[in-house]
């Protein structure tokens, strides 16, 4: 308990540091909002909307930038992280609550089946070696050496396209309202599907990999030896003794891979036109939309650290070793 | 004569197949007695272990077991051969009737489950119909049997001192009351005192318990304090077999004389150490006829061409030992 209260104060102090550097970056850059917008209004701005926008970004007031730092904190506080340029007036906050769900749902969804997938296939490969899931490797890792989006665009190429079942962009059929009904589910999902294959199939093999290549070194340890000697049957030999302790180091990386669902995919998210996050940021790096790329850092930065914390608490459950007796 | 419990009779183990396989255990017979210490030594690489892993098929791949047969009687019922059992019936002849205590003591435990759950697991794969009640008062009077107190049952493995898993493994080695103990080097991760220790305990565990002992070690100086008969091998083959005291007296190979030889005595009057010169045989690549011949002192002129045969000695003692060597030649 002791060392999970270490870990929370330590990740608290990361997240201290990222949001400052997430503050600080943006304002080293040379120019102001203001400006940003006087280019895309390409100088046809008068003066008071220009005065007006000033003070809408609250950059008349000549604060110190601790001033302003302080204020960045009590706004983060109240959920508050600006107002996009793209989808101008709309606060930032609402342009993520929008896409968030998306990337969540659709690489969430597929990076939790790849790894149980994948380390299944993995224990398989790695307890009999030389069957037909070891034949699979070698298909598999030429799969995963393909680019994600690359691959994506291989899809809708072959697969998607007028009167097929797979629609090559978005995320739903454009005549529905998002809800949770009989219409807007099953489009959903159809427009899922082929981004989820490409990121399952260039993922997975991922997985087995380092699966199999563990349970390869844990089967040659002393405990398995006296399990077989034991007379226990061969399927709790292989999942209780080989495959939990092989699961350890795939464990991290699996937490690693939760971070990374939110900013990883991103060409993906390109490719399909995806409602995301990923293709959010996309847009906002396009449109110099600072406030929203800050608000898509800060929700990256966030998961990394979740997901890690997220590790820790699973590795305490899994490996006794870590825990420390107080 | 007691009646036998294990009897090995012309067991081959190979590593590998074909023209490149590996002859690790060559024609060996040996036969374990009800209730005795059977001492198994030699230098390493000597097939000792291999041995043992052949005779509860264990082997890890590429081992394979050329030919033999390992008679078993159990307690009650007709003898039967492990070599032929289904892996059904393999699987609960292991540990019930057969248990092994490693060399590796310090990572025969699974790292990641408590002592009580690896206790219980043998227990209830074995005896699946015991109530959970009964398996774990089992489990804590095997704790008790070792010397380790109850509490522990709740212990990781790397919460316990090397001694401690040892004195665990040697406790579920004893959890079904196998009529068979094989030791495999069990002690040589821990220090002389340890040793000593979980041996002296091991002993009185089995004047109580009645089980036979296979007693795996490089240490021949263990055997001859713990051990009823001692089996020395050299080269994958049985050499020597004499009771302990008979060995330790007078030992008739050559190289059981090296062997010992080789180690202080800790009483008794100083002698000279003098070691075996050479190191061990390439099993690749084993000399002809006796293959400790090159090695040996007391070679003559048979040595080289003629592989000797293990039989009984021309001595006053010798319907009770039996030694392959040209200086002793079998009398049939």
């Amino acid at each position: 308990m002791k060392y999970l209260l270490q870990r929370i104060a330590f990740y608290l102090f990361t997240m201290w540091a990222a949001i400052t550097l997430n503050f600080f970056i943006p304002r080293m850059i040379p120019g102001d909002p203001v400006q940003a917008m006087i280019a895309r209004f390409q100088g046809q701005m008068s003066t008071q909307a220009v005065a007006s926008l000033y003070v809408l970004f609250g950059l008349d007031k000549k604060q110190s930038i601790w001033a302003d730092y302080r204020g960045y904190w009590i706004q983060l506080f109240h959920g508050d992280l600006g107002l996009s340029f793209t989808f101008f007036p709309a606060p930032v906050s609402q342009v993520l609550a929008q896409s968030l769900p998306w990337t969540v749902a659709l690489v969430g969804v597929t990076t939790l089946l790849s790894f149980m997938i994948g380390t299944m296939l993995g224990v398989f490969a790695g307890w009999r070696r030389g069957s037909w899931v070891d034949g699979l490797l070698p298909a598999t890792t030429f799969l995963s050496s393909i680019p994600y989006f690359w691959l994506g665009l291989i899809a809708i190429a072959l697969l998607a396209g007028p009167g097929s079942f797979f629609p090559s962009s978005g995320g739903y059929d454009p005549g529905l309202v998002p809800a949770f009904d009989g219409y807007f589910i099953p489009s959903a999902i159809r427009h899922s599907l082929l981004p989820a294959l490409t990121i399952l199939v260039s993922s997975v093999s991922g997985w087995i990999l380092s699966m199999r290549n563990m349970m390869v070194t844990v089967a040659s340890e002393d405990y398995i030896t006296v399990a077989h000697a034991k007379g226990l049957s061969e399927k709790r030999v292989m999942f209780g003794y080989a495959a939990r302790n092989a699961l350890l180091p795939n464990v991290s990386g699996f937490a690693l891979a939760l971070g990374f669902i939110v900013g990883g995919t991103l060409l993906v998210e390109i490719v399909f036109s995806y409602p995301g996050l990923g293709y959010q940021l996309f847009q906002a790096v396009g449109a110099k939309d600072y406030p929203l790329m800050q608000g898509i850092f800060l929700i990256i930065t966030l998961s990394v650290l979740l997901a890690n914390l997220l590790a820790d608490v699973a590795y305490l459950a899994l490996d006794p070793r870590t825990r420390k007796e107080g | 004569m007691k009646d036998p419990v294990l009897e090995i009779r012309d067991l081959n183990v190979d590593y590998g197949l074909g023209d490149q396989a590996v002859h690790a255990v060559r024609d060996v017979s040996l036969t374990l007695h009800r209730g005795e210490v059977l001492g198994l030594a030699g230098e390493s690489g000597s097939g000792k272990s291999t041995l043992a892993y052949g005779l509860t098929r264990l082997l890890p791949p590429p081992g394979v077991i050329r030919g033999g047969q390992v008679i078993y009687h159990p307690a009650a019922g007709p003898a039967y051969d492990v070599m032929a059992l289904s892996h059904a019936e393999l699987r609960a002849f292991r540990w019930a009737e057969t248990s092994i205590v490693f060399q590796g003591a310090m990572n025969s435990l699974n790292p990641v489950y408590k002592v009580s759950t690896q206790l219980l697991d043998v227990i209830r794969a074995h005896e699946p119909r015991m109530p959970a009640s009964a398996r774990l008062a089992r489990a804590r009077e095997l704790l008790r049997l070792v010397g380790i107190a109850a509490d522990r049952m709740d212990s990781y493995p790397h919460q316990l001192s090397g001694g401690m898993r040892q004195r665990v493994m040697i406790g579920m080695a004893l959890a079904l009351e196998p009529q068979i103990v094989i030791m495999d080097e069990p002690t040589t991760a821990l220090d002389v005192v340890m040793q000593r220790q979980i041996l002296r305990q091991l002993i009185e565990l089995r004047e109580r318990l009645g089980f036979s002992v296979l007693f795996i070690t490089h240490d021949l100086s263990l055997l001859v304090e713990f051990s009823d008969r001692i089996a020395i091998m050299y080269g994958g083959r049985i050499v020597e077999e004499a009771p302990a005291p008979a060995l330790y007296r007078d030992s008739l190979h050559p190289y059981s004389d090296g062997l010992l030889h080789s180690f202080p005595a800790l009483r008794g009057e100083r002698r000279e150490l003098t070691g075996i010169p050479g190191s061990p045989p390439d099993l690749r690549n084993m000399p002809t006829g006796c293959s400790f011949h090159p090695r040996c002192s007391k070679a003559f002129e048979p040595c080289p061409d003629r592989v000797p045969v293990l039989g009984h000695p021309r001595t006053p003692d010798g319907r009770t030992r039996t030694v392959a060597c040209w200086l002793h030649p079998a009398t049939g």
